[in-house]
């Protein structure tokens, strides 16, 4: 039987781990190297890089720890952060990278999805979409979430899809950093239009946040999330084991 | 000595990096001679059956790659080199593979329940359905990582082991010295580098 995913977010700039996170036995705790490692170790079962570095020097660093990364960790690594071109792609992709998220590169350019599509196939080209309600209506948000595009977004990632997106990862700005639990209703409603993997994103605060999730909505198919792991509050481990206890498919 | 054969079809990367990490003497290469003095050979891919098929054939690697099977030399097919290995495949098409295996390769649309998302992504548990040394290291149940939308059929003959996705779908094959996986061993973590010790090294050496 398929498992439920649970996937860490690192957030890298400059080559660096943003949020500061403090765990025994992690002597650098702002390397992703060693965190993706010891995320890894501690049942991860994908890890997403995102990129948030402006520079051409801090994206160098960035492909430098991807590689680092793909030479130490044997989970599926999926990158995003800057990727506008084909040639975006590829870089990340060469450094060791399995799935390249695009975000606001594919709201510039529709055609990206379908371009690496078909290049890469499209279990390598994963739509992420910052979503947030605007007079009732779910909107897409571009650059980090800061700029509505007026896009409604469920027909934005229903025609991602159609374009070749082989899966979506979906962050609800209304409950991102809320810690009260992931958007359920937003989500409800993309797994009604897609029909490949939805990864839940933005508002988990706690164990029972996860297992809320995929009680609720069986269609969703991994969770995501960034500082609760990070600042330990939420352990891989026991996240994982909470989830068998409820039945929920986990690879413990 | 380890050979990866590089033919163009995929990203090598991360199979370099697992071997060398298990230890392994690794190398990628396209070059005949180098893949037939290796030891063992691994058929990597992903990507579309019939493109693969047409490069195998076209760098005349296919020949190689059954005339090694043929004189027993280890080989293991990886997610769409294990589909190559096969006689058939229905890939958007019909399509000849190498026949070192028996059975077709067929889409697994139709085969399970609409509710089933495809392609099949993420961490699936291991059947065992007959013994093999490529288990050696790794126990019935263990969860390895898969992404595919195609899967073999037909293939009594070489499964080993399988796994549930709304069907039973092939994962493992094995006949004398000829190996595939559907997964993915470099990104199965922990268990995929011991299928993968387990094909590189002799018992004896680990």
């Amino acid at each position: 039987m398929i498992t439920k995913r649970i996937i860490p977010c690192l957030d890298v700039k400059n080559g660096r781990v943003v949020k500061g996170v403090n765990f025994e036995g992690l002597s650098d705790v702002s390397s992703p190297v060693e965190l993706a490692k010891y995320y890894s170790a501690c049942g991860a079962d994908e890890l997403v890089f995102y990129d948030i570095t402006a520079s051409a020097e801090g994206r160098r660093l960035f492909s430098d720890i991807l590689t680092e990364t793909a030479k130490e960790v044997f989970i599926p690594l999926t990158v995003g952060g800057g990727i506008n071109t084909l040639d975006d792609f590829d870089r990340v992709l060469k450094c060791g990278a399995d799935k390249v998220s695009v975000n606001s590169g594919a709201i510039k350019n529709p055609q990206l999805i379908e371009d690496a599509a078909k290049r890469y196939g499209s279990q390598c080209v994963v739509l992420s979409a910052d979503v947030k309600r605007v007079d009732g209506v779910f909107r897409v948000f571009a650059k980090g979430g800061r700029e509505n595009t007026g896009m409604e977004a469920i027909e934005w990632i229903r025609s991602g899809v159609q374009r070749g997106a082989g899966e979506i990862v979906l962050n609800s700005i209304d409950t991102d950093g809320v810690k009260g639990g992931f958007d359920l209703e937003m989500l409800a409603r993309v797994c009604e239009v897609v029909d490949v993997p939805v990864i839940a994103s933005g508002g988990a605060g706690c164990i029972d946040d996860f297992i809320t999730l995929f009680q609720t909505l069986p269609q969703v198919d991994a969770g995501l999330a960034a500082s609760i792991f990070h600042f330990g509050e939420v352990k891989i481990r026991d996240l994982k084991q909470a989830m068998a206890a409820h039945g929920i498919p986990a690879r413990l | 000595m380890v050979a990866i054969i590089d033919y163009g079809v995929g990203n090598l990367f991360s199979l370099r990096c697992s071997l060398e990490k298990l230890g392994a003497d690794v190398v990628v290469t396209g070059d005949r001679k180098i893949i037939a003095n290796a030891d063992r050979v691994i058929l990597p891919g992903v990507g579309a059956f019939r493109d693969a098929r047409q490069k195998l054939r076209d760098t005349g690697l296919d020949t190689l790659v059954c005339d090694l099977a043929a004189k027993g030399k280890p080989i293991l097919g990886i997610c769409l080199g294990m589909q190559l290995l096969f006689e058939k495949s229905y890939e958007f098409g019909e399509y000849d593979g190498l026949g070192l295996l028996k059975g077709s390769v067929r889409p697994l649309r139709g085969v399970i329940p609409a509710d089933y998302k495809i392609p099949q992504i993420g961490w699936n548990a291991l059947r065992f359905r007959k013994e093999s040394d490529l288990f050696r290291y790794i126990k019935n149940g263990d969860y390895v990582y898969f992404v595919h939308s195609f899967y073999a059929a037909d293939c009594d003959d070489s499964l080993i082991a399988d796994c549930e996705y709304g069907a039973d779908v092939t994962a493992v094959v094995q006949k004398g010295n000829v190996y595939g996986c559907q997964f993915h061993q470099e990104k199965s973590g922990d268990v995929g580098l011991a299928i993968l010790r387990a094909f590189c090294f002799e018992e004896a050496a680990v």
